[in-house]
């Protein structure tokens, strides 16, 4: 009795124990548990990752090491790999891309931001971002079908007749091309580029435009000169972001490069991507070493991409900042 | 005042350009949808939805196996993938100090950029590789892998959108953490995160490289998550890259379910969004 009322008169000088506020605190920390075991599991997934890549192709690393980089040899009979000819295929492609989609991603980005009448603006950017919500197997498949024919038949005897003096446009025409995977590459990325820097356009103080206005620019000068540059890190970002969807791409580019181990010069010829050689060969792998060669191009494609996706990022934050407009991108 | 005119032209000619590109980026979606509807829709019938495929080279059969295993595969990700993404998500918005939430939401970027078949690789090395044969389990847990970034994202960004004084206002009133967390918060932005969620659902549906060797696909109807399946995405792939004018036909019409799937998934979900939170500004 005694101890209870000393208590309750006076605590003790010293902090007390801990006192639950109510029954809820247990559950707090069971709920805040529950949240935080999800939370562990991400960077847990990628540790998971890294360490499964590396595992797959520890083999190929030990005898190739760096080699495997710049050597074109790929014979899986006689167990010699060398993935020069697929990161080639991977940069020129992603590059071909980008040449196409992104002159036309921004021109749509600053005509919906700046120049569209306000009732077009939100359909427009709409259906442009449904081309993202298209399955890539699906894309391939209209290539295949529909996109090959055309350029085959129509499109590039134009190109090689008009542009034929550049070695990049000679030799044979069979229709599945580094040309026809970066045409695919570049609608599929089209989207990503389109919105981020639309993002990043309309983050864009409408001070800057009014006060170039005022001084007597034309409304394209306005863009071109004050409203692109305080964007430019943001669409810089944008680009990098679409470079990094295109360097992991698949199976369109698998349904549409022709998946040849060649190093050409001519854009008509059929090539082939990191991610196509994964994709075509791991499940008939003839061998450990084989897939172990297979495992390492995966994993130097994974860091490829973190790399090129990391440097999108701060490029788009530095813009928006806050806005977290690379996130609602993606 | 020559200058003038031609300044102002040039600023015409630029717009012009400019609906030049618009128009050129949406040509692609036209012509896709229009393709997909003329060679796909002719092949759409109640046998293609119930039947299996018939023997190569012959006309008939459907595709219920692949319908069938994309469910399943499908089902089980978001079982897995959901309930982590969306846990993540609101421990990344309720806890933004703490050096987990950085660390989380950073990966989650890296892992949002990962090419889809590095995670198949992945998912083979881990699943594959050590029971020693392909498995819809594992095909699953490779979507699961995608899904859980793109859910942690969405979950976040809606639930900063809740106002601190509503999560005030709860606690002031005695709430624990807990419950002003799942019945105030998590309840409010409800709309937003099951938006996410069906986003994330209509992406890995149409993933077909991350199920090239993990699910790998099967010519039979099967519900074993132990065995290979077949899906949609990878029938398409098959189908299309095979030698029969049948499967190209089969092919068509099975892209045209998979996007039909994938748009009513998408548009619904940003319908449901935009009831909810653009009118209220």
């Amino acid at each position: 009795m005694t101890a209870i009322s000393d208590r309750d008169l006076a605590p003790p000088a010293g902090a007390p124990e801990k006192v639950p506020l109510d029954r809820s605190s247990y559950s707090d920390q069971i709920f805040k548990g529950l949240l935080t075991l999800g939370a562990v599991t991400i960077p847990v997934l990628l540790g998971f990752l890294l360490l499964e890549l590396w595992r797959g192709a520890r083999l190929a690393i030990g005898k190739f090491g760096l080699d495997f980089v710049t050597t074109s040899v790929w014979d899986p009979v006689a167990e010699q790999f060398g993935a020069f000819p697929l990161i080639f295929g991977t940069l020129v492609s992603s590059f071909v891309a980008l040449v196409i989609a992104v002159p036309l991603s921004l021109g749509v980005a600053i005509y919906l931001t700046e120049f569209a009448p306000k009732v077009i603006r939100q359909p427009v950017a709409f259906l442009i971002s449904l081309l993202a919500a298209i399955p890539s197997v699906v894309y391939g498949l209209w290539g295949i079908f529909v996109l090959i024919p055309l350029l085959r038949k129509s499109v590039f005897p134009l190109m090689r007749d008009g542009l034929g003096f550049l070695p990049l446009f000679q030799g044979p025409i069979y229709g599945p091309s580094m040309l026809a995977a970066g045409i695919i590459l570049a609608i599929m990325v089209m989207p990503y580029i389109m919105s981020v820097s639309r993002e990043v356009l309309m983050a864009v103080p409408n001070t800057q435009r009014e006060a170039s206005l005022a001084l007597g620019a034309t409304r394209w000068e306005a863009v071109i000169t004050t409203v692109v540059p305080y964007a430019r890190s943001g669409i810089i970002g944008a680009i990098i972001l679409g470079l990094g969807r295109a360097l992991g791409e698949t199976m369109a580019v698998t349904m549409l490069i022709g998946n040849r181990h060649e190093v050409a010069a001519s854009l008509f010829a059929p090539s082939y991507t990191m991610a196509a050689a994964i994709a075509n060969e791991f499940s008939e792998a003839v061998g450990d070493m084989h897939l172990s060669a297979l495992a390492y191009v995966a994993f130097l494609l994974f860091v490829v991409t973190v790399v090129v996706n990391a440097g999108a990022r701060l490029l788009i934050w530095r813009v928006a900042r806050g806005s977290a407009a690379g996130a609602k991108a993606l | 005042m020559n200058r003038r005119v031609l300044r102002r032209g040039f600023s015409n000619l630029m717009v012009g350009l400019m609906i030049g590109a618009v128009i050129a980026a949406l040509a692609p979606l036209f012509f896709i949808l229009a393709n997909l509807l003329i060679k796909g829709a002719g092949s759409l019938s109640v046998d293609f939805f119930t039947k299996m495929p018939a023997p190569a080279g012959e006309s008939g059969g459907g595709v219920m196996h692949a319908i069938v295993g994309t469910l399943i595969i499908v089902g089980v990700a978001s079982l897995i993938g959901l309930p982590v993404g969306i846990a993540a998500g609101i421990y990344c918005a309720e806890y933004p100090g703490s050096r987990l939430t950085w660390v989380t939401r950073f990966v989650a970027d890296v892992l949002n950029g990962t090419p889809s078949i590095v995670v198949g690789v992945f998912a083979w090395a881990w699943i594959v590789a050590t029971q020693k044969h392909f498995s819809a389990l594992a095909g699953s847990a490779a979507l699961a892998m995608l899904m859980i970034p793109m859910v942690l994202r969405t979950t976040e960004e809606m639930i900063k959108l809740v106002p601190n004084s509503l999560r005030e206002a709860a606690l002031a009133l005695g709430y624990p953490r807990w419950r002003t967390s799942l019945s105030i918060v998590v309840r409010t932005t409800l709309p937003g995160i099951v938006t996410g969620s069906l986003l994330a659902v209509a992406r890995i549906a149409g993933e077909t490289a991350p199920l090239l060797f993990t699910a790998l696909g099967s010519q039979y109807l099967s519900y074993r998550l132990n065995q290979p399946m077949a899906a949609l995405p990878l029938t398409v792939f098959t189908y299309a890259t095979g030698p029969y004018e049948e499967w190209h036909r089969y092919a068509w019409a099975a892209a045209l379910v998979l996007i039909l799937v994938v748009f009513i998934l998408s548009l619904g979900a940003r319908l449901a969004i935009r009831q909810r939170f653009d009118l209220n500004g």
